[in-house]
């Protein structure tokens, strides 16, 4: 560090704090400057601080007391210059990742990935935006089209892996009410793409069972949880409820505190208290909240 | 009314229901079966018994709370659980974490690994009638319980890490008492399988039972065990590596017939290899802080990510959208590697006989919880 760092001058305090050090510099000089005839300070008053002690009491007396213009500048030149190279210093060696504030990823505009360009290329019309986010790539695509995406990027591309699929709810979008998602892996160069695509509440969506076997209980479990039905599934059955529960859980508009079995929602089809579906004209008391 | 009454030599296919109370369906797991003699024809997995909408419960909790809720889901893997989670919000948030937190996430992730495996091994094998490596496995598992109790006063429901690091510090003389427990475990393993490796009703129960090729494996979406029992060498450590797994020396074992056989030598094959990975973590554990720094209030950008890790059951995913500086996640999705495992359940068993299908159940090693979310 003594390499690095310049060398004071011969009476220029030697503090770890440069600013500080280039503060008292000045406080000193300010002091001498206001009153250079009173006696000499105290010398308990001079050392608030340890390390400061030594230096105080290594000058010589009548050095303390005339302090020429020179002297001023060359200490507090001295200062700054510990500053700057602390500063530097600091700059050569960062702090370690976990010390520094988080930063958040971005989104990214992703139109010129290969992936894209080749799927857009592939399949006319076919991406509608792409993004990637904390290094994962997502392809917004129509869900008119959705299998034949699919199956594109099964034979053609190569993303013979379904690692997941599932949906999000936003009750307020203008554009459609849910997203379903589609993750896929390639195993030849471990690479991952996500499909996004929008389906309105009143829409239906093809299902992918006839590309990946494994899209079976996943709609399945989007269909009870969200309520999207997915055309050509081999069987759409509820998954996670039972059969003749009523709503869909997931949705933002289904209480998180649940309710009484159907009976909240339709209250003409599900009696109150659960059980199974009565027809509306065999119902004669409304079901009450639970 | 005419000729004989030839009702009795009919034969019918037969509708049962197996489970959802069940000793060998691990949990409340019920599988409706249509049977011809013993054999089966169909099979259907119904499940859902264990559901308490915890995607749901995660929308209404800032971040640092769904961490304890993602124990529920693998009960007997907690650890793993809550690493997943735990390297999701990382990715989401930017936070990078220290060594030394991500080395005790290893130990505490692979000595969770090998409690998970035990539990495992033991209901696999007493399922098929070997009684005796159950005394074996829960005795040995009571020691890696009691270091995780040492370390965070659970020996379940662990709740042992948090966003940016892990919580506590390890207690005097763990690093000891944990790296006994290491040692002294291959011998424990081959103890372990001198009771079924080479037993011959353990290899008639098991070889040719529940057969999926590669292709099939990849197109169910196996992950885990019974991806590398089907011979693909495929493990999310080595692939997208978290933490420090890339520092880490071990093997991922795999399995040559694709059978309920090769599934068990996988296992207890990565049980030697989470060994080596404990003991190469006790060997390098880092000093340092065991937490990044990160803001006491966690408030995300808008945008989706998912983050994977390998639990003991397959690949374990979190699926976390958020909106713009909000502090819970608006939509948490877990992809549950037993919900998937499973589903390959009605391709497996079809053919065998019902006691082959508490085999295949055994192997595929499910954990209801996780299933039913």
């Amino acid at each position: 560090m003594t390499d690095e760092t310049p060398k004071p001058p011969e009476d220029a305090p030697v503090t770890d704090e440069a600013s500080k050090a280039e503060s008292e510099a000045a406080a000193d000089v300010a002091d001498k400057a206001a009153e250079p005839a009173s006696e000499p300070k105290p010398e308990a008053e001079a050392p608030p601080k340890p390390e400061t002690s030594a230096e105080v009491s290594e000058k010589p007396a009548e050095a303390k007391k005339v302090l020429t213009e020179e002297e001023k500048a060359a200490k507090i030149a001295a200062a700054k210059a510990k500053a700057a190279a602390k500063k530097a210093e600091e700059e050569a060696e960062p702090k370690p990742p976990w010390e520094e504030k988080p930063v958040p990823p971005e989104r990214k505009d992703a139109t010129d990935d290969p992936e894209v360009m080749a799927l857009a290329e592939g399949i006319e019309g076919s991406v509608l935006a792409a993004a990637r986010f904390a290094g994962d790539l997502t392809i917004t695509v129509p869900v008119a089209k959705i299998v034949e995406i699919c199956s594109f990027l099964k034979t053609e591309r190569g993303f013979s892996f379904l690692v997941d699929l599932t949906a999000v709810d936003w009750p307020e979008r203008e554009e459609g009410r849910f997203d379903v998602i589609y993750w896929m892996h390639r195993f030849d160069d471990e690479f991952r793409l996500r499909l996004a695509t929008v389906v309105a509440e009143d829409q239906i969506i093809e299902s992918a069972t006839g590309i990946w076997k494994v899209a079976d209980w996943m709609e399945r479990e989007v269909f009870d949880l969200y309520g999207i039905v997915f055309v050509n599934h081999p069987s759409l059955e509820r998954i996670l409820t039972w059969e003749g529960f009523n709503g869909h859980p997931l949705r933002k508009d289904f209480p998180v505190e649940g309710i009484d079995t159907g009976a909240a929602i339709y209250p003409d089809v599900y009696p109150s208290g659960g059980g199974p579906v009565v027809e509306p004209e065999k119902n004669p008391e409304k079901g009450d909240k639970a | 009314m005419s000729g004989p009454d030839t009702s009795l030599f009919d034969i019918e296919e037969m509708e049962i229901n197996f489970g959802p109370q069940h000793p060998a369906t691990h949990g409340v797991l019920r599988v409706l079966v249509k049977l011809d003699g013993e054999k089966i024809v169909e099979a259907k997995p119904i499940i859902g018994y264990l559901h308490r909408g915890t995607e749901k419960l995660f929308e209404t909790m800032d971040f640092p709370q769904c961490i304890p809720h993602t124990d529920r889901l693998d009960y007997v893997a907690a650890a793993t659980n809550n690493q997943g989670f735990c390297i999701t919000m990382e990715k989401l948030l930017g936070i990078s974490i220290p060594p030394r937190a991500a080395y005790i996430r290893m130990i505490l992730a692979e000595l969770q690994r090998l409690a998970s495996h035990l539990v495992w091994f033991a209901t696999h094998a007493i399922d098929i009638g070997a009684i005796t490596p159950f005394f074996y496995n829960f005795r040995d598992r009571d020691e890696i319980l009691d270091l995780f109790e040492e370390y965070c006063g659970a020996r379940l429901t662990l709740n042992t890490m948090k966003i940016g690091g892990v919580p506590y510090e390890l207690p005097e003389g763990w690093v000891d008492r944990c790296r006994a427990v290491a040692d002294g475990f291959p011998a424990k393993i081959d103890e372990y399988e001198t009771l079924l490796t080479e037993n011959r009703i353990w290899k008639k129960r098991t070889i040719g039972i529940g057969v999926v090729s590669p292709e099939e494996a990849i197109e169910w979406g196996l992950t885990g065990p019974p991806l590398r029992g089907s011979g693909i060498r495929w493990d999310i450590r080595k692939v997208f590596p978290y933490d420090r797994y890339d520092e880490i020396d071990f093997e991922i074992p795999i399995g040559k017939n694709c059978d309920t056989y090769d599934r068990y030598l996988v296992r207890v094959e990565e049980m030697r290899q989470s060994v080596r990975i404990i003991q190469q973590c006790l060997d390098r554990l880092p000093d340092g802080p065991i937490v990044a720094r990160s803001p006491k209030v966690l408030r995300a950008k808008e945008g989706m990510v998912y983050g994977s890790v390998e639990a003991p059951k397959g690949e374990l995913g979190y699926f976390v959208v958020t909106t713009e500086k909000s502090t819970k996640p608006y939509r948490c999705r877990v992809r549950p590697p037993s919900f998937i495992n499973l589903q390959a359940l009605p391709a497996m068993v079809k053919g065998h006989l019902v006691a082959d299908m508490v085999a295949v159940i055994g192997t595929l090693d499910i954990v209801l919880g996780e299933i039913d979310r």
